[in-house]
């Protein structure tokens, strides 16, 4: 049996706003406990919530990067379920009518191809607080700690259709809110912070089937890795039960990271009712015409476009240009670079291959980088201008990881600077024609056609000795007057 | 028509509230008295009519994004029942 895996993905996203969704209170992360909380987070009799216009306009610019309807007019709601890190009961929502509606992305599969997914429709609410439950508390009186900073900071929540077909799908899905969000400079996108977190209903159903199978929830799901891995080991969880004649039971489920399974997380408790209805504190909120087309004239290059223009402006390929255009500090990095040594295709390669091996290797974003674009464009130019070979570069990239500075500053303390001096090269091309007797010889016996592959020994002879330094075209010419003359 | 026990039981709880055997008929008969009025709000013809979030006629207005509040964090830890290093504590709550 071939077995189709279904997904959706349901994303908060946490906006960047300076203060909360219905309050001044302060949005900053890693304050201490609480001192970020005011009397309308905490649900003081008599207060009132007043929207954040801020939190509007970052909906709107995401909503319009989706291709998809601005509700010109939106509604709060009230979802109520009872929680220690929700004061108020509630949570402050958007249901019937949401800011965006219906929409449309492009993703980009590892294997060149892309394919669309829907976007169902994307609303504002205000987060939760934090409960702490263990060892935060020295002595074990067995109480949960509650941290309401969080309280009141402004989400999208973006719902997808369930159009994605397999993890690769999903997680090439959550890379493109990821790098649509950052692009707008409406979230940090952080997801070991929190400011991106994602759920992911799951089905199966066997290929070709229309109707979809019972779907499974997965919570809080907090990298990028884990989305991958936690749909695909529920997705044959599914295929095992259903496969051993059981059937699927809607429920919420939580991915367990260090064993890698998906287990229920349903209580004794029974199923809860939110009974929404409209927030009686809050009007309508009512966008005119001229505000969203203010915010569309003032959206920045997104992604598809750079890429695009990447490939067109630059010269680089289709998938280096995709590569690089992923993440806005990736591509300002790169712009910024190519500005400075006019070496387009050259940055690219040392920027998918070593600044990203340095990268991955330190567990750092590009903003942390040890070596700044301005940098990289160095030493980028004095391999063009044939100071160093690729190879050095190599070791000189390694040293300006590690903080001995620019480029040239490298290879001028390291000595590294290639010799091009002709005489200081005939020195050692004759040093070591000298010292290889026998392969002298059997270079004046051999065939013509034969000669040229077996210059490979001497010249590799000569690298040594200059310690790689030696310019390898001044080498070869010296080289092969010197062994021709021998004939 | 009273709304049945079952269904007062499970009110209450998604409310949080306990209710006692001696309170549940009343219960039951009060909130049938509001079923009631809705039933007959129910008769109303609203062809045509749209859904009302609210009963003003306005639009909501927004405010800038600026931090106007301050830290109260000792005000209101104060208030609590029980709190510990700056955090509120209440019962052990486990998903």
């Amino acid at each position: 049996m071939e077995w189709e895996i279904v997904i959706g993905l349901e994303v908060h996203v946490q906006l960047s706003t300076q203060s909360k969704l219905f309050s001044g209170a302060s949005t900053r992360f890693g304050a201490a406990p609480n001192t970020q909380a005011c009397a309308i987070d905490l649900a003081m009799p008599g207060t009132l919530p007043v929207p954040n216009e801020e939190a509007f306009r970052y909906a709107v610019m995401f909503g319009l990067a989706m291709n998809a309807e601005i509700g010109k007019r939106s509604v709060f709601e009230r979802k109520n379920y009872f929680y220690p890190d929700l004061p108020k009961g509630y949570q402050t929502t958007q249901l019937a009518e949401p800011i965006v509606g219906a929409g449309e992305i492009e993703i980009h599969l590892e294997d060149g191809s892309s394919k669309s997914v829907r976007l169902h429709h994307a609303h504002l609410e205000e987060d939760a607080g934090k409960s702490l439950h263990d060892a935060v508390f020295s002595e074990g009186h067995g109480m949960s700690g509650i941290d309401l900073n969080r309280a009141g900071t402004p989400l999208i929540e973006i719902v997808s259709e369930p159009d994605m077909r397999s993890a690769a799908e999903a997680v090439a899905y959550l890379r493109k809110i990821h790098s649509i969000v950052t692009y707008l400079g409406i979230s940090d996108g952080d997801m070991s912070q929190g400011s991106m977190r994602c759920d992911a209903n799951v089905s199966v159903r066997l290929k070709g089937e229309e109707k979809l199978g019972t779907r499974t929830e997965l919570k809080n799901i907090n990298s990028f890795r884990f989305v991958e891995r936690a749909i695909k080991v529920e997705a044959q969880r599914q295929i095992d039960l259903i496969e051993d004649g059981g059937r699927v039971v809607q429920e919420t489920r939580l991915y367990d990271a260090d064993k890698n399974e998906t287990r229920s997380m349903r209580s004794k408790e029974v199923a809860n009712d939110y009974r929404y209805f409209p927030c009686p504190d809050l009007l309508p909120v009512e966008l005119t015409d001229e505000y969203v087309d203010t915010i569309r004239q003032q959206l920045p290059e997104l992604p598809d476009a750079k890429s695009t223009r990447f490939a067109s402006e630059y010269g680089l390929s289709a998938y280096d240009a995709d590569q690089l255009t992923q993440e806005r500090a990736v591509a300002e990095f790169f712009e910024a670079a190519t500005q400075h040594c006019g070496q387009p295709k050259l940055v690219a390669n040392w920027m998918m291959g070593e600044l990203a091996a340095l990268l991955n290797r330190e567990e750092i974003a590009i903003a942390q980088s040890p070596i700044s674009a301005e940098q990289l464009a160095g030493l980028i130019e004095r391999i063009v201008d044939n100071t160093i070979s690729s190879k050095i570069a190599k070791q000189v990239f390694e040293a300006m990881a590690n903080g001995e500075g620019d480029a040239d500053a490298v290879i001028e303390k390291r000595g590294l600077k290639q010799v091009s001096d002709t005489g200081a090269i005939e020195k050692m091309v004759d040093d070591v024609i000298a010292n290889s007797a026998a392969q002298v010889e059997n270079y004046r016996s051999a065939d013509e056609a034969k000669r040229p592959k077996m210059m490979g020994y001497f010249v590799g002879q000569i690298m040594k000795a200059s310690k790689g330094q030696a310019n390898p075209q001044v080498i070869n010419k010296i080289l092969k007057e010197k062994l021709d003359a021998l004939l | 028509m009273a709304v049945d026990a079952q269904t007062v039981h499970r009110l209450a709880e998604l409310a949080r509230i306990a209710i006692s055997d001696e309170t549940l008929e009343e219960m039951s008969g009060r909130l049938g008295d509001v079923l009631k009025l809705v039933d007959q709000l129910q008769t109303v013809n609203t062809e045509g009519v749209a859904p009302m979030a609210h009963p003003l006629d306005a639009s909501q207005q927004l405010r800038p994004d600026r931090v106007t509040e301050q830290d109260c964090r000792e005000a209101m830890l104060a208030l609590a029942p029980q709190s510990e290093d700056g955090l509120y504590l209440v019962p052990k709550v486990i998903d």
